[in-house]
């Protein structure tokens, strides 16, 4: 290249070198952030020795026993007393017997699963659906003490939700919320509805309120054009919101092993009790945490568009 | 179509009075021109016989009947928002068509009145598209389609052609007031643009402070204004201010200015000596070398075949409007001859106009 100067590039415009840069940064991070998903991926299709072995297995004979084990109990039995059984009832069987154990059951993992999903849309729907009607309201109406009501909601999140950890458990002992999806629903939803309340409102701050006041003119009472002119255009912050909301009920740990033990019990509390033969099963845990992740990634997919809008909405004015 | 009398209006917010005992009526099938600078009072007016605010006290009555607290939707109006408020996740048909589908109007009937109002504005060939794509003079009629096509008692627009370019609200004057002079609608409009106010309305209330100064055709407002504020509004250039101190008698139609004797409408009532301030239109201003009222070209702007000329007097400062062909230099002195008949007289304190002969109805044009 000769030093002629040009003027074919842009000012505005990074150049090819900083944009190279910029993408082996990102790259760089994806691959650091991905290296323990890649490793639960890949514990998931392990044996159990293999799953312990030093050094760690990068190339392995993937098995079932991970998944097997997940989704069931078993018990140990005599080499002859399975010797004595019929053929193997498929795959999960044939890896259970090679361990002299013959499986005795389903495992918890899907009810816990089911109570993860029940709770997680569960609070969501609630947070957004409560989150959306007081924004409205906030943004809307002339509400005596406003701004410290606004604050009041907001300061429900200047400590970390965990602090208050004693006082709720024996609330929810006495009131006999504990170890029911509906006191995890209402826990999630507590803890989410600041800030369903603050996205939404800067989301309805910007619908100009001449659409409900076209919409009341043109016949409608108010909630009707709530319904049928603000929804449809804050749409794209209620799926913002919705994601953020859904990725903190679906992840929480703390609350849900100190308040669910039983039949409420989420997923997270759950997974990592998961104890085989000798200490933990981590083919198991690997497979649990794999399945566990798949709902929440398919519904931040779905609502990616969304999202990418939401976090840079009102940034620029178009 | 529908008569609207607006009886003692008054509203607060809170400690402001945004709207003070307001009283006008607009007769049925009248342009009603609501003028005033912002934050006058005009919009929160107009949003009253909406329905879109409550009024502290007064009545608000829309062919006869009391609507004052009923809701916006009983009370069979059609509203223009300045932001046109077209509802971005339908198309234009479905935009226009939006208030009779609330209505429980049958499809066909729907279609037969949206492509109705789409052949009165000429914008057929829109009504598919979506509303995201179009321009500010289309955005513009489908907000007015969406208003005529209900075929209401009033229309109530605000500032409707305050989004559009200067260019093109010039345009748009003429189409909004020709649609009106088709469909003789009742309508309510109102803006802070003299211009728009005087090229269209049939009356005029032009507002201040939450007051109505004055409730007329564009004419009497122009000619007989009853204050200060509504002389100094309306006119561009506006109305030029004479200060002097005098006492005047009933009947007097002469005033001194320094040397100079000034012809004026004969004063119907007795004023103490006090501040008085003499108001003359440039246009009725001209020059006259004889004249003993004198001051001193400032400078000249030339409009083609008009030009406005400001001259310094020792009264303060003037503008002329005369023609082009006159020869002005800056800084010669000339003679102002001001046209007796035209002239109105102020009090300097609170600026109300003095009862004269120039009220006396009869000479509009």
């Amino acid at each position: 290249m000769s030093g002629a100067s040009t003027t074919a590039h842009s000012v505005v415009e990074p150049s090819a070198n900083s944009k190279r840069l910029a993408g082996f940064l990102v790259i760089l991070y994806a691959v650091v952030s991905m290296v323990p998903l890649a490793w639960i991926f890949a514990t998931g299709w392990k044996t159990p020795p293999d799953s312990i072995s030093y050094p760690p297995k990068v190339v392995f004979n993937p098995s079932l026993e991970g998944y097997c084990n997940l989704f069931t109990t078993r018990t140990r039995q005599t080499a002859e007393y399975i010797a004595a059984l019929g053929a193997p009832n498929g795959e999960c069987d044939e890896v259970t017997r090679r361990r002299e154990m013959v499986i005795a059951g389903a495992s918890n993992y899907l009810p816990r699963f089911a109570n993860s999903l029940i709770i997680a849309f569960g609070s969501t729907f609630l947070a957004v659906s409560l989150g959306v009607f007081s924004a409205y309201a906030f943004s809307r109406f002339k509400i005596p003490l406003a701004d410290d009501l606004l604050f009041f909601i907001l300061s429900t999140r200047m400590m970390p939700p965990i602090a208050v950890a004693i006082p709720i458990y024996l609330m929810y002992r006495a009131l006999g919320l504990s170890d029911s999806a509906l006191g995890m629903i209402l826990l999630y939803t507590a803890v989410n509805v600041s800030l369903a309340v603050w996205l939404l409102k800067g989301f309805i701050d910007e619908i100009p309120r001449e659409y409900e006041e076209a919409a009341m003119i043109d016949g409608y009472t108010r909630l009707q054009a709530f319904f049928k002119v603000v929804l449809p255009q804050a749409a794209t912050g209620i799926a913002a919101t919705a994601i953020f909301c859904m990725i903190f009920a679906w992840n929480e740990y703390a609350f849900a092993v100190l308040l669910t033990s039983g039949q409420a019990q989420t997923a997270p509390p759950f997974i990592p009790t998961i104890i085989g033969e000798g200490g933990m099963d981590w083919p198991a845990v690997g497979a649990g945490t794999t399945l566990f992740l798949i709902p929440i990634v398919v519904f931040t997919v779905l609502l990616r568009k969304h999202l990418l809008r939401g976090i840079t909405f009102g940034a620029v004015r178009k | 179509m529908a008569e609207i009398r607006v009886e003692n209006l008054h509203k607060s917010f809170g400690d402001f009075a945004a709207v003070k005992n307001s009283n006008f009526t607009v007769a049925d099938g009248e342009f009603f021109v609501l003028l005033g600078p912002s934050g006058c009072g005009k919009t929160t007016t107009l949003r009253m016989i909406a329905g879109l605010e409550l009024p502290t006290s007064g009545r608000i009555l829309l062919g006869g009947d009391d609507v004052t607290f009923k809701r916006a939707a009983e009370r069979d109006i059609a509203f223009v928002f300045q932001l046109f408020a077209l509802y971005p996740h339908m198309n234009v048909r479905d935009n226009i068509g939006f208030s009779l589908k609330c209505q429980g109007f049958k499809k066909a009937e729907i279609r037969r009145r949206v492509d109705e109002a789409g052949r009165i504005l000429r914008i057929e060939h829109i009504l598919d598209k979506s509303v995201s794509g179009l321009s500010s003079g289309d955005r513009q009629r489908v907000a007015l389609g969406r208003a005529i096509v209900r075929e209401p008692m009033c229309f109530l627009m605000d500032e409707p052609l305050g989004a559009l370019d200067s260019e093109f609200r010039h345009l748009m004057c003429g189409e909004l007031r020709g649609l009106h002079n088709r469909l003789k609608a009742t309508t309510v409009y109102v803006t802070h643009d003299q211009l728009e106010a005087m090229s269209m309305a049939d009356k005029i209330a032009v507002m201040s402070g939450g007051l109505v100064e004055q409730f007329g055709t564009p004419q009497e407002i122009y000619q007989r204004p009853v204050s200060m504020f509504v002389a100094d509004f309306i006119g561009s250039p506006p109305m030029n201010f004479l200060r002097f101190q005098s006492g005047l008698a009933r009947g007097t139609a002469e005033a001194r200015l320094g040397d100079a004797f000034i012809q004026m409408p004969a004063v119907h009532e007795d004023v103490a000596p006090s501040n008085l301030v003499l108001g003359v239109r440039p246009e009725h201003i001209r020059f006259d070398d004889a004249s003993p009222l004198r001051g001193a070209v400032y400078g000249a702007e030339y409009l083609g075949t008009t030009q406005v000329v400001t001259i310094d007097t020792e009264f303060g400062q003037v503008k002329a409007r005369t023609n082009s062909h006159i020869q002005v230099a800056p800084g010669a002195h000339v003679g102002l001859r001001l046209n007796p008949d035209r002239l109105s007289l102020f009090h300097g304190e609170g600026g109300r106009a003095i009862n004269t002969a120039l009220f006396e109805g009869g000479f509009h044009g």
